[in-house]
């Protein structure tokens, strides 16, 4: 499933978050977003999942406009999202998270007729703990897991929907070195097997270089370049706006 | 497995109904059935709270508006019209599931303490009402006379021991429902709110529908409460409608617990009985009351009943895995 946006425009105040942003996602691409702290690359995955309306612009799924829909029905045709910092559900287990997202992608969660959880939901629960990783932990308790399995199975949450779109808000946000890389690894393995139109955010411009087809970089709520890594670590306006700042801050 | 668990809680409600109609038999106490009586009405309108505070994290501070609406609809209807008894009661949870969806419809959307002051809002309004329409209410007189035609598929209800009898099935049968809601899909998704709303619309559910659908249900279950406590009294009282009520129930949740299913109901009959005993010794029955649920609240930190199953939890899988919690 293809995503594209056009013209997208959003101003908090009289500042604009994100200004006139186009661009274009193809089915089955692999992109990494980057950019500055205050770029509007948050803002912009708001936008996208119907977290908050443009100020004009569209959200083309597919070419169809879904520009400010709600995030339900933005989610049911296909958008999923993962967010900065683990959203999940702290009292329940990793399995009863999954089968609550089971459910709720079913259709089944204003059920009221039988008890929880409806047929089949604890089996599909199974399998998308088993695609991140976090089966083994099925029975723990979500709020006792450790950081980087919370982030799993906020991702994982995003699976249970069968998204074609996957939008990932720095998924190695928090992380040390080496547990970057098993999970940066993890989403490379994933979109190759789900065949997902994957958009990532990421700091990490070692993980950027290596891993993203392409790269979009926003500053200042536009889009001061894209194209592969070879293009990008090239730009003059790139080195000047953020990976020279960025090996300045190191 | 899913029907498993319900198989359970059928059987813990057939075992407690059998306690429960046993008792009189040998316990020969009337005092002691009107307690039960009390705690049937209480438990009813606690645990239905307990369905939006614990279960859906709304705090509602104006519950008591549909334990009080329960009881005027009712009342009202066997005074005024001819119908029966159990028709009655039907008609007055209607009432009150049609006033929980107008009532619901404005305060869902409105973040924690908003919704708590607007739903103590909406029972004040409701209050007010009763008071000042006299011609229908009795305003602070309340609805005296009684109520006519106390038979109930062949129970007459001006005997203590059917009206025990019938209390015991209502709360028995009522609990276990609520009890089935809060297992549902509906009760899962409810707890996604709780601890998550904006993901749970992440997730694809309509948020303010599964919350509305809970503070109905709610409604109508604390009005079901109020119905019994109607028939106990024999009439409909200001004091069943006003916001001091509603502080009953929330007292109840907080001393009995808000994450077992059953705290709400060992909350009603600790408060009950603390109420009983406490106004033989003193006059400062509240103060003595607030001492206790300042030292529940601030002491335990959680509800009896949390306390209680938690320690039963440590003891079993042993003194490792609760010095891990």
């Amino acid at each position: 499933m293809s995503l594209k946006v056009e013209n997208l425009t959003k101003r908090f105040g009289g500042l604009a978050a994100i200004s006139d942003v186009t661009l274009d996602f193809p089915t089955g691409s692999l992109t990494a977003v980057i950019g500055p702290n205050g770029a509007g690359k948050s803002t912009f995955f708001n936008l996208i999942s119907g977290a908050i309306r443009p100020d004009s612009g569209r959200v083309l799924l597919d070419g169809e406009d879904v520009t400010a829909h709600s995030r339900g029905d933005i989610v049911r045709r296909g958008i999923g999202r993962a967010f900065q910092v683990a959203s999940i559900f702290p009292t329940m287990t990793v399995a009863e998270n999954l089968m609550v997202a089971v459910a709720a992608h079913r259709g089944q969660w204003a059920g009221l007729g039988r008890r929880f959880p409806p047929p089949g939901a604890r089996v599909r629960a199974m399998e998308v703990a088993d695609l991140v990783g976090l089966a083994h932990v099925a029975d723990t308790l979500s709020a006792h897991l450790s950081h980087g399995d919370q982030k799993l199975l906020d991702i994982a949450l995003a699976l249970a929907l069968e998204p074609k779109v996957l939008l990932l808000d720095e998924p190695t946000a928090g992380m040390g070195p080496e547990e970057r890389w098993q999970m940066i690894e993890r989403v490379q393995r994933l979109w190759e097997r789900q065949n997902l139109t994957l958009v990532f955010i990421e700091h990490d411009m070692d993980i950027v270089f290596r891993v993203a087809q392409t790269i979009r970089v926003l500053c200042y709520g536009r889009v001061l370049a894209e194209g592969d890594a070879a293009a990008i670590r090239s730009n003059q306006a790139v080195i000047d706006a953020y990976l020279g700042t960025e090996e300045h801050a190191a | 497995m899913t029907s498993g668990t319900a198989m359970r809680d059928i059987a813990v409600a057939a075992a407690a109904l059998a306690i429960l109609i046993a008792v009189p038999f040998l316990v020969h106490s009337p005092a002691f059935l009107d307690y039960i009586i009390r705690i049937a009405a209480m438990s009813l309108f606690a645990t239905s709270l307990n369905l939006l505070v614990g279960g859906t994290g709304l705090v509602s501070f104006g519950h008591g508006m549909f334990y009080g609406l329960g009881a005027y609809a009712f009342a009202l209807l066997m005074q005024r019209t001819q119908i029966s008894l159990a028709a009655a009661a039907g008609c007055s949870l209607v009432i009150s599931a049609l006033v929980g969806l107008a009532v619901g419809a404005v305060c869902i959307r409105l973040r924690a303490i908003y919704f708590a002051f607007v739903t103590l809002a909406m029972q004040m309004l409701f209050y007010s009402i009763i008071i000042t329409w006299q011609s229908l209410t009795g305003g602070d007189q309340g609805l005296q006379g009684g109520i006519p035609r106390r038979v109930l598929f062949g129970f007459d209800l001006n005997s203590q021991f059917h009206l025990y009898t019938v209390s015991a099935v209502v709360m028995v049968v009522g609990l276990l429902l609520l009890r089935h809601v809060s297992a549902s899909p509906l009760g899962a998704t409810l707890r996604m709110i709780r601890d998550n709303e904006p993901r749970t619309a992440f997730l694809g559910v309509t948020v303010w529908r599964a919350k509305l659908t809970a503070f109905v249900i709610a409604g109508v279950f604390a009005s079901l409460g109020g119905i019994l406590a109607a028939l106990f009294v024999s009439g409909a009282y200001p004091e069943l409608a006003n916001w001091p009520i509603s502080g009953q129930a929330i007292f109840a949740v907080m001393l009995g617990g808000v994450s077992t299913f059953l705290g709400p109901l060992a909350g009603a009959a600790i408060l009950l009985a603390l109420g009983d005993a406490v106004t033989r010794f003193t006059e400062y029955n509240g103060m003595v009351l607030g001492l206790v649920i300042l030292f529940v609240t601030l002491g335990l930190r959680r509800g009896v009943l949390d306390v209680l199953t938690e320690a039963l939890r440590r003891r079993r899988t042993g003194p490792a895995a609760g010095a891990a919690e």
